[in-house]
């Protein structure tokens, strides 16, 4: 499969970046290509330029601010994966980003491109929901932010605006609690079929002082499954509870339903990994 | 938009060879190693970056050609299948591959090889759940994976034996001249 015909330049600068993008009508920005080169392939998209902000060297740091971490559009998913401050500080984003794809898609796929193509199986999005993430735009008018709550729109869509570069994401790195992602992967592409991403916090009882939960692969955008936090909160994660509690997760959504997955069987992986994800980060916490 | 009006010159380092080819923005990585530099060693399975047949190193880290455009390569060093040994002077993973017989048909194999240099390359002493974890992104049809594991494994043992070798001989050298 190839492409349809388009120009292809290469940026330098952020600034370099946005100057081209505004000189071209249907320009869009390519830096690992493994979400937009595939749907080029096959047609879904064709922009008349490519630019390439691979070698933008102030997109390809991850560094520690305080109580953030500041991701670099740029990092790869292998490097988020192996990064010792993400490891340490953001423990089930290294872990989601160490699932991602497989070996070779890790090593192009980066995380401003995982965030702004929103793939509603991409692993990604449920961790900056599960964080809170904070997504640092720059556009003609200047650096704009989203909270991560306000930048998944739908399917494929972001609050992003076409004139803008996704240049970082900011992660609160949580001060209690743990948190995990567990995933059932397709077994061909590595994208989730359900992906959960969970966090929780409780006190010396046991007893849940905070939680929230994340899910991707299931609705039509990653999203928090408040129900499945609610039911929880304040409470002691008994078997049974947590039992009656997982089976909320696709309470607010329409599940997705394809060849792989009915719906139903969506809805009910989704229970099981809710729940095995919940389990994980308690017995985490516990220890 | 006419494809000839947006034809350039890439230079393309491949195998340590630097090639000079015109080449349209959407040329694909794998297409040109293939039909214009003639380096069929690799191979387009599924083209939509699942399979991992057409997996070749971009500066030392494994990558699918099937999602990779030309002209993101230039200034990046490119190795295929042809550039890691030749007969005679095989390279680990092949003389792995050989001892351990990790193929059956074949045809994934210059893919697998390429994904387990690269995973080689991120881990001396892989384990085997290391091992599977990095053959993640290649799929074979025949062998089951389980000769590919030994091969990969076998490889990390002459890598390690080799480099052993190399640093006792340098020692042995060094002791020489003092």
């Amino acid at each position: 499969m190839i492409p349809s015909a388009f120009d292809y330049r290469r940026a330098s600068s952020v600034e370099e970046a946005l100057s081209l993008l505004q000189s071209t009508e249907d320009a869009k920005f390519v830096a690992g290509g493994h979400s937009l080169l595939p749907l080029m392939k096959m047609r879904f998209a064709s922009p008349g330029m490519l630019i390439d902000i691979r070698s933008i060297q102030e997109l390809q740091s991850i560094r520690r601010d305080g109580n953030r971490v500041v991701i670099g559009a740029l990092c790869t998913h292998r490097h988020i994966a192996n990064d010792e401050t993400i490891v340490q500080a953001l423990p089930a984003l290294a872990e989601a980003a160490g699932r991602v794809g497989d070996l070779q898609v890790r090593n192009r796929g980066t995380i401003g491109g995982n965030l702004a193509h929103a793939d509603p199986a991409s692993d990604l999005p449920a961790l900056a929901l599960l964080y809170g993430a904070t997504i640092h735009a720059e556009g003609p008018d200047g650096p704009e932010d989203y909270p991560v709550e306000e930048f998944f729109l739908g399917p494929m869509t972001t609050a992003l605006r076409p004139t803008q570069l996704l240049r970082s994401v900011s992660f609160p790195v949580p001060d209690r609690g743990s948190e995990v992602y567990e995933k059932f992967a397709h077994p061909a592409s590595g994208y989730a079929v359900v992906g959960v991403a969970a966090w929780v916090a409780t006190d010396a009882g046991g007893i849940i002082q905070d939680i929230r939960v994340a899910l991707n692969g299931v609705g039509y955008c990653a999203y928090r499954a408040t129900s499945v936090e609610q039911a929880l909160f304040g409470r002691e994660a008994t078997e049974e509870l947590l039992e009656k509690a997982s089976h909320l997760a696709t309470e607010e959504v329409e599940v997705l339903e394809d060849v792989f997955a009915s719906e139903n069987y969506r809805r009910h992986v989704a229970a099981v990994f809710t729940r095995r994800a919940i389990r994980r980060a308690l017995d985490k916490a516990t220890r | 938009m006419a494809g000839k009006a947006l034809k350039r010159m890439v230079k393309l380092d491949v195998n340590g060879t630097c090639y000079e080819r015109e080449l349209e923005p959407r040329d694909l990585l794998v297409h040109v190693l293939r039909d214009e530099l003639g380096l069929t060693g690799t191979h387009i399975g599924c083209d939509t970056s699942q399979c991992g047949a057409c997996t070749v190193l971009v500066d030392g880290e494994a990558v699918k050609s099937c999602t990779m455009l030309a002209v993101q390569a230039e200034g990046c060093s490119v190795t295929t299948v042809e550039g890691l040994g030749k007969m005679g002077a095989l390279h680990p993973i092949q003389e792995g591959f050989w001892e351990e017989h990790g193929l059956q048909c074949g045809f994934c194999t210059p893919g697998v090889m390429m994904a387990a240099v690269g995973l080689l390359a991120q881990y001396r002493e892989p384990t085997e759940e290391q091992i599977r974890e990095g053959l993640e992104g290649v799929m074979c049809r025949c062998t089951g994976y389980q000769n590919i594991v030994r091969a990969v494994a076998n490889a990390a043992e002459r890598i390690k034996a080799t480099e052993s070798a190399e640093i006792q001989a340098a020692v042995a050298h060094v002791g020489e001249r003092s």
